[in-house]
């Protein structure tokens, strides 16, 4: 597979707006030869690479939605035993969600670095990020563990298995991210800003995005609507 | 130290399963044997087992399911002879074997079977039709195939170790929560089709990816053959359901292991959720199955008719009415469930409106033979008997799909009788159609004609002696999954159906005879030109077999039915297009990572299944290290040099014009 566009200019636009969003028909330049529409031939690289990491993301956001309906279901199943509003710590879920938006910009940041080609603005922004979900992750454990403490565990009943089936599920997801933001720094470390490398540095930060609403999801309709009344 | 696993694990009291793994495992050490014997490892590891080749690793598919397929047909024996000898008596197989048997025959026909055999077509074909090099993802397709082939080795490791799932392809809690279920038979279904339907989800990622972007210069969407329509509806309904079969699988593992409560009767856990979540992804599996035969069947009724397909942009539309429509129907599989004669009515109609979709494609195929020079070989004959078989199949399907007729049949043979008529006479039709008519493509000879017809009328008879009887057994009040039955007056239509399986087991040894007869005269049968049927897409424009970089030079496609349009202009101007200006190819490298991942992927199932904690984390760093490793590999492409890209083309264009020459000397150009 090579990178179709010939021209520098074409280049420029394909990075820029490789789908020509917004341009109906494409625009009055016709289709944008290498991003795979019409009748141009095969999209290049790049946008093949994200825009297969685009539809794994949709059915990851299928498995969520799952766990989603689970709760949804098992919400007031429970048992005699505690209640949502009875288990939900607003202050350390407040700055749970704080660190992850805040990570999700910092992964911004990392990107448009990445983008400059800066090595060193990348790696500050990608372990401000890695250190964000860290924070992240270790709040929820915290929050696990001291509900463990009080007896609150997923075998107590229907409700307590979709609550921590659903923000475990997701602090998963963020514990492997975080194992991919780790592995792709040693890679920018080591093997700077090839072609692939940077293709799945674009994908990373589609994933930690996507984790982060996600995220949204579950803080509103887990936290937010457990609180209420 | 081994969790749960100890020598009692291995059956050594019951005959029936140890001969069984006795043989096979001697099978297995035999043919390593050989292999180790004739030194084709190194042949064997470096052109298959790492090959990221679409076609290389759509033929291992279609392997893996045709093994797969023999193993399920013999579940399919056991059974139906089981009940034919259990009326007023106990039958040669106990309950607890006989569950594990009609568990087993459903997981391995679907999973291990059906899917392998779809997606190995789908490996394929699809890139050659769309006329490019190969998948969107290479190397995840290789991952794939060995995730899936993983699921299938724990399967058939349950045989001699362990048991399997007594509870039914689908397994219902709470009979298969670890109350009902304490043994490991419901974790090896859960393992073994949680990673390969991994794979499964891997692959439709690949294969959207790969339509929606993958396509050679010229190729709109509405040029695509109609098989590539059906390979990006199938592909779109995994990516959109296979997550629920993984979250559901996950859920019910959580429920067994650590003892949660998503689907228990306890606790506040809820069954019904299980049936809903595991049929949202249950029900569009079938379409899943079936999309892709019907786009089989497309290129089969126009290919032999001589004709385009008829209403090409009404089956596209039929094709992804059915794929947005597949989801909603979920809920007839457990009208009984009681949600009330409006939730009923809703999926009801839902439920008869998908078969207006298939209905069009029906017609369609109909008006293609209409007017058309038909030609009666094997892959036709394949697609007429699945029109005759499946227009039966769909009219059952809509007297289930109305509830209070349900109600009456719901759970007995009649239903299974349904859908082995859908899925038999519509699937496995399509895949020895597909066999036939790609065979020549993928190993450059064609399959003895005379063997495949035989193979398809006893195939087709055999089936309808073995289901008849099992509809009107259902009629009668039959319900499924009987290891015993105590009603006399069934008996006569029991023995009806073994004698229809009888039949079919003949089919069977005609497509073995058919493989064996055509590999010894593949001299008689080979075929020179690339194109044995007078094929219409891009497929047939490459050499049989193709050299593995597909295509010279990417095609440009300027209509419908590309190659038709490249012939028709060969025929009317008399000469080849111009000779291309070759340029060299740039390939992806083969990768051994998919075979790694699947080991450890095997590993980590088994710990899982047995409990052994400390080797399932070993299997887990191992496939993270692994992946690591692969991430730092510098070199992901090679060149293929000019010279060899041109000589390859030069033979192809040489045979070319010695077709159409031997044509010219027939009369056969104007």
């Amino acid at each position: 597979m090579t990178d179709l566009p010939a021209t520098v200019e074409t280049i420029r636009r394909v990075r820029e707006d490789p789908h020509r969003l917004g341009h109906r028909d494409h625009g009055p330049e016709g289709p944008v030869k290498g991003a795979g529409h019409g009748d141009t031939g095969p999209a290049n690289k790049r946008i093949v690479v994200g825009y297969g990491f685009w539809i794994f993301l949709l059915s990851d956001i299928v498995m969520f939605s799952c766990f989603f309906a689970a709760f949804a279901v098992q919400r007031n199943a429970t048992a005699g035993g505690p209640a949502i509003g009875q288990i939900v710590e607003m202050p350390r879920t407040a700055l749970e969600t704080g660190a992850l938006l805040l990570s999700s910009y910092t992964c911004g940041l990392s990107f448009a670095a990445t983008n400059a080609r800066n090595k060193l603005w990348t790696q500050v922004f990608l372990l401000i990020t890695g250190l964000l979900g860290l924070a992240f992750v270790g709040m929820e454990l915290q929050e696990f563990i001291s509900l463990a403490q009080q007896g609150i565990t997923p075998q107590r009943s229907g409700f307590l298995t979709s609550f921590f089936g659903l923000v475990g599920l997701h602090g998963l997801h963020v514990t492997i991210a975080g194992l991919w933001l780790a592995t792709m720094m040693a890679q920018v470390q080591l093997k700077g800003f090839r072609r692939e490398i940077v293709h799945r540095l674009i994908c990373f930060n589609l994933f930690w995005h996507a984790l982060d609403i996600v995220w949204i999801g579950i803080f509103t309709i887990v936290y937010l609507m457990g609180i209420g009344p | 130290m081994f969790g749960k696993l100890s020598w009692s694990a291995i059956p050594f009291d019951q005959p029936i399963p140890l001969i069984t793994s006795i043989v096979l495992i001697g099978t297995i050490l035999g043919v390593l044997g050989l292999v180790t014997w004739k030194g084709w490892w190194p042949y064997l590891w470096k052109e298959w087992f790492t090959s990221v080749d679409h076609k290389r690793i759509g033929i291992m598919y279609v392997l893996l399911g045709s093994l797969m397929l023999v193993r399920g047909f013999a579940d399919a024996i056991m059974m139906r002879t089981q009940q034919a000898v259990a009326v007023n008596a106990a039958g040669y197989l106990p309950a607890e074997h006989y569950n594990q048997i009609f568990s087993a025959h459903g997981t391995i026909m679907i999973f291990f079977a059906a899917m392998p055999l779809v997606i190995g077509f789908m490996n394929f074909v699809t890139p050659l039709q769309l006329g490019v090099r190969d998948v969107a993802f290479p190397t995840l397709n290789n991952v794939s195939f060995w995730l899936t082939a993983s699921g299938a080795l724990l399967v058939n490791i349950s045989l001699f170790v362990g048991e399997f799932a007594r509870t039914g392809w689908l397994p219902y809690p709470p009979l298969s929560e670890a109350t009902y279920s304490p043994g490991v038979g419901v974790d090896y279904y859960l393992w073994a089709v949680q990673i390969s339907g991994i794979g499964t989800l891997m692959t439709g990622i690949n294969f959207v990816t790969t339509v929606l972007k993958m396509r050679c210069p010229g190729m709109t969407y509405l040029r695509m053959p109609m098989f590539c329509w059906t390979v990006l509806a199938s592909s779109l309904i995994i990516v959109a359901v296979f997550p629920i079969l993984t979250a559901t699988l996950a859920m019910l593992s959580l429920d067994r292991v650590f003892g949660f409560h998503y689907f228990t009767n306890t606790a506040g856990g809820n069954p019904m959720m299980f049936m809903n979540l595991i049929w949202a992804w249950g029900h569009p599996e079938v379409y899943i199955l079936v999309l892709p035969a019907f786009g089989i069947f497309s290129e089969v009724f126009s290919t032999f008719s001589g004709k385009p397909l008829f209403g090409y942009r009404s089956m596209v539309a039929a094709t992804l009415f059915i794929c947005v429509v597949s989801m909603m129907t979920w809920l007839h599989h457990f009208f009984t469930m009681g949600s009330g004669p409006a939730v009923n009515t809703a999926f009801g109609i839902s439920t008869s409106i998908i078969a207006v979709g298939t209905g069009v494609k029906i017609y369609n195929w109909i008006f293609t033979m209409y007017g058309g020079r038909v030609r009666f070989s094997v892959p036709m004959l394949w697609s007429l008997g699945f029109i005759f078989t499946f227009v039966i199949g769909g009219m059952t399907g809509v007297l289930l799909a109305v509830p209070p007729a349900d109600f009456l049949v719901h759970n007995s043979m009649f239903l299974v009788a349904h859908f082995h008529n859908v899925i038999v006479g519509g699937v496995v039709f399509a895949l020895f159609a597909g066999l036939d008519y790609w065979f020549p493509k993928a190993f450059g000879f064609r399959l003895h004609e005379g063997w495949g017809k035989a193979a398809f009328w006893f195939a087709l008879i055999g089936f309808w002696v073995t289901f008849t009887p099992l509809y009107i057994l259902g009629m009668q009040g039959m319900t499924r999954r009987l290891q015993h039955v105590n009603i006399e007056e069934w008996k006569p239509m029991l023995d009806l159906s073994v004698v229809g399986v009888a039949i079919l087991v003949v089919g069977v040894v005609c497509q073995v005879i058919m493989l064996v007869v055509s590999i010894l005269q593949r001299e008689k049968l080979r075929d020179v030109t690339g194109d044995p049927w007078d094929g219409r897409s891009l497929e047939w424009a490459t050499p049989s077999p193709p050299p593995f970089f597909n295509f010279a030079v990417m095609p440009n496609v300027e209509g419908e039915e590309a190659y038709w349009g490249i012939k028709l202009r060969a025929i009317e101007t008399q000469q080849m297009s111009p000779m291309p200006k070759y340029e060299p190819i740039e390939m992806p490298v083969n990768s051994p990572v998919g075979f790694y991942t699947a080991f450890f992927a095997s590993v980590t199932g088994f710990a899982l299944i047995w409990q052994i904690w400390w080797l399932a984390g070993l299997g887990l760093v191992g496939a993270f290290i692994g992946f690591v490793v692969f991430a730092w590999r510098d070199v992901h492409e090679f060149h293929v040099p000019v010279e060899e890209v041109e000589s390859a083309d030069r033979a192809r264009r040489a045979s070319r014009e010695a077709l159409m020459a031997r044509l010219a000397e027939q009369g056969a150009l104007p």
